[in-house]
């Protein structure tokens, strides 16, 4: 669907690159037209924002599902998907069909597969999933543990520019692991891998990205070793960027208590020292983007014991309110929340979105910072509510969502 | 000895439901220390009971007792059936080769048959923790775990516990508890749910556990748990009261962990020379099923005055009923035990 007739916002708070201002943001033809103090022209649709903030739609990187309602309810207007679909994501045909799928009110970014099935060891066919829309290539839930797999994949995706992203785990130190290694996982008697693990992935990777020149993007990473990697590689100028999910800069491992699958994730929670690591590299900027890594799953995935549990969380609906907690927190300030959400994930897809700034696509959330929810487990709009948040109070709701200009 | 006969009007514990107020017994980590003796306390006049030559009781006359274990058992088994048994339930079991688990049936709804044939208790083994208390959640019966994969397997703990004061008393001790006693635990605590039941269980009656294995198979963190770690068996049997062994759990194992049993029992094994460091009379258990040899000795294992693993299995069927008599209690509305919303005193 096409914006009909143009649109201003006026009366809100504008969330810029760099500061929030008072003002309005004009919207024709689907892109942002003007922004700041802007009039109505004559015919225009005005819609006034009572002091709310404008801000841009959320682009959400590396989710599971196309769960539109939920995306929707979250302010999300994009996601970059995650090839670990069924079928994979490793042909052609199916990164155009799925980039196709969302539209016209939710825009789907596919992520490649970066083996064939996701087998860690056959590289697919890049090249053309790149042609039929692909934005980046995944090795998707798995670490590729052959490190010669890893390096010629890394060239390949160097010489397309392509990013990778990569899921960093040292499948030999985690096995079959549903939990950190620590007291809590060890007074449940799960089986438990070192968070050690992850630095020794995200340290070959690096290496790795560094020989070959790729551009590499850890998805999540969620312990202080690793984290120390990603800002020395950052500082001797690498393109390496991080993410990570609110689960881990919001709960610790304590969360397992119970036997709780909500909170069985990948990678699992971390001790307390590590989710304050995290929330210190969003602060410093190591971390680059906060990404929801919604996963819903129904109850036979879920009503399982711990260990047999899938992994993942939904995610989408509560992403905005959780990255907010860091801005009352004084973590970071407002701008940089949404760069966090939107920016950043936006300009890693090299898309044109994910800023109120003149000549971006309309992708435009109303978000009322302070509007106090309850997370509801069993009232969500997710395909599933499996939420470790299930139960926390919270705030900041999006109250309108534009796509292209046209209101969802 | 007469501070340790149970009596209803000791002060050692309220009266009633709140003596022990929980519907299920999932795990010592549950328990409160009073309540832990309180049931040790209501499995003495059990002990005496297996002793005689008619066993029988008919408290649980009428009620109906699943078995499901959905990994396999003997001895354990066999200990819950005779125990229900003995108190007059209809004791039935019912093996995971045998149900439809196999063809792709889920726990939940496994648990919800079993819930629908209205048993009065359900006693469950399996392989994966926390799966026991997931099956509890969805039943209207009391639930006992009896181990779930390597989280716990409280009766065992509590059995450990009755098998050592019985030892203990028959020694002059008087004590309730086990204060100032210290107890080394020695073996694959990583995958071991008696570990982890007997570290909570004897750490709250006060003794000093100290846990001895090689490192792959100590598990990160459980110092958190009050105990102190060794990897060197000599250090951790010096002076020790109590040595209780552990057997390796190669079926849960991933990977390599011990380079052979010869090794293990080099570095690990209890020996008669191994035992000498510990304290001089210093009692030895072992949980079974025990692998002569590897973790213990023959010698070491059939001490008649210092091991006391044939005791630990005798207590585990007073232990049983004790369980099963006490969860039960509401339902049969025992006069204190009746009123289900607030525990009342009597």
């Amino acid at each position: 669907m096409k914006q009909r007739r143009p649109l201003t916002i006026i009366n809100g708070r504008l969330v810029l690159a760099d500061r929030v201002e008072r003002g309005a943001v004009r919207i024709a033809d689907g892109m942002i037209a003007d922004v700041g103090d802007v009039t109505p022209v004559n015919g225009d649709e005005v819609m006034d924002a009572r002091g709310q903030l404008i801000a841009p739609g959320l682009v959400d990187f590396g989710v599971f599902a196309v769960d539109k309602p939920a995306f929707h309810f979250g302010g999300i207007t994009r996601a970059a998907l995650m090839p670990d679909q069924s079928p994979v994501l490793d042909v052609p045909s199916r990164v155009r069909y799925v980039a196709q799928s969302g539209k016209p009110d939710f825009w789907v970014h596919p992520l490649a597969a970066a083996t064939k099935g996701l087998d860690g060891t056959n590289l697919a066919e890049i090249g053309l999933m790149r042609e039929a829309g692909a934005r980046g290539i995944s090795t998707g839930r798995q670490w590729i543990g052959d490190s010669g797999t890893m390096l010629r994949l890394l060239q390949y995706a160097a010489m397309l520019d392509l990013v990778v992203v990569c899921h960093a785990e040292d499948a030999g130190l985690t096995g079959s692991a549903a939990a950190t290694a620590g007291e809590m996982a060890t007074r449940l008697g799960l089986s438990a891998a070192p968070a050690e693990a992850e630095a020794l992935a995200v340290a070959r990777d690096i290496a790795l990205a560094e020989l070959t020149g790729a551009r590499v993007h850890f998805r999540q990473v969620t312990t202080a070793a690793a984290l120390d990697l990603v800002r020395a590689a950052k500082a001797r100028g690498w393109g390496v960027t991080a993410g990570v999910t609110p689960a881990h800069f919001m709960l610790s491992d304590l969360a397992l208590a119970d036997f709780r699958t909500f909170a069985r994730l990948s990678p699992p929670l971390r001790q307390e020292s590590d989710r304050e690591a995290v929330r210190a590299a969003i602060a410093d900027g190591t971390i680059d983007l906060i990404a929801s890594g919604h996963d819903p799953r129904g109850p036979e995935d879920k009503r399982l014991p711990f260990a047999d549990a899938a992994p993942g969380m939904a995610g989408a609906e509560t992403l905005l309110a959780m990255v907010l907690t860091l801005v009352r927190d004084e973590v970071i300030d407002l701008p940089r929340a949404f760069d966090l959400v939107s920016g950043a994930p936006a300009r890693l897809l090299d898309v044109v979105a994910g800023e109120i700034a003149t000549g971006m696509e309309a992708d435009v959330a109303l978000v009322d910072p302070d509007k106090p929810w309850i997370i509801d487990s069993r009232e969500m709009e997710a395909s599933a509510g499996n939420t470790p948040f299930d139960g926390q109070p919270t705030q900041g709701r999006v109250t309108a969502l534009w796509k292209g200009g046209v209101l969802v | 000895m007469t501070s340790t006969q149970h009596s209803p009007h000791s002060n050692r514990y309220p009266a009633g439901r709140m003596a022990f107020p929980h519907r299920d017994l999932l795990g010592i980590g549950q328990l409160e220390r009073h309540e832990i003796l309180y049931l040790l306390d209501e499995a003495e006049q059990w002990v005496t009971l297996n002793r005689q030559p008619s066993k029988h009781n008919d408290a649980l006359a009428g009620m109906t007792i699943i078995n499901a274990f959905f990994e396999n058992s003997t001895r354990t088994l066999l200990s819950f059936e005779i125990a229900g048994k003995r108190l007059g339930a209809d004791v039935v079991n019912m093996h995971a080769a045998q149900s439809s688990v196999k063809k792709g049936e889920t726990l939940i709804d496994t648990a919800i048959t079993l819930n629908a044939m209205h048993p009065d208790a359900i006693v469950i083994r399996h392989a994966s923790s926390g799966a026991v208390a997931l099956i509890a959640d969805k039943v209207d019966c009391p639930v006992i775990n009896a181990g779930d994969g390597s989280h716990e397997h409280p009766t065992q703990g509590l059995l450990d516990a009755l098998a050592l004061r019985h030892a203990l008393r028959q020694r002059g001790a008087a004590g309730d508890d086990f204060t100032g006693l210290t107890i080394t635990i020695c073996g694959d605590i990583l995958h071991s749910r008696v570990a982890r039941s007997n570290v909570l269980c004897l750490t709250a009656l006060g003794a000093n556990v100290r846990l001895c294995a090689p490192p792959a198979l100590m598990p990160h963190g459980i110092a958190g748990m009050g105990v102190t770690t060794f990897t060197n068996f000599d250090a951790a049997l010096d002076g020790a009261d109590v040595v209780m062994m552990l057997r390796l759990q190669t079926e849960r194992m991933e990977g390599q962990f011990i380079p052979s049993p010869r090794e293990y029992h080099h570095l690990y094994g209890l020996t008669k020379r191994r035992l000498a460091q510990a304290a001089p009379d210093a009692l030895v258990m072992h949980p079974g099923p025990m692998n002569r040899g590897v973790e213990i000795d023959s010698d070491v294992a059939d001490m008649l005055d210092r091991s006391i693993i044939t005791r630990q299995v005798e207590m585990g069927v007073a232990i049983r009923m004790a369980a099963l008599d006490v969860l039960t209690r509401t339902a049969r509305g025992v006069p204190g035990w009746a009123n289900k919303g607030e525990g009342q005193w009597v």
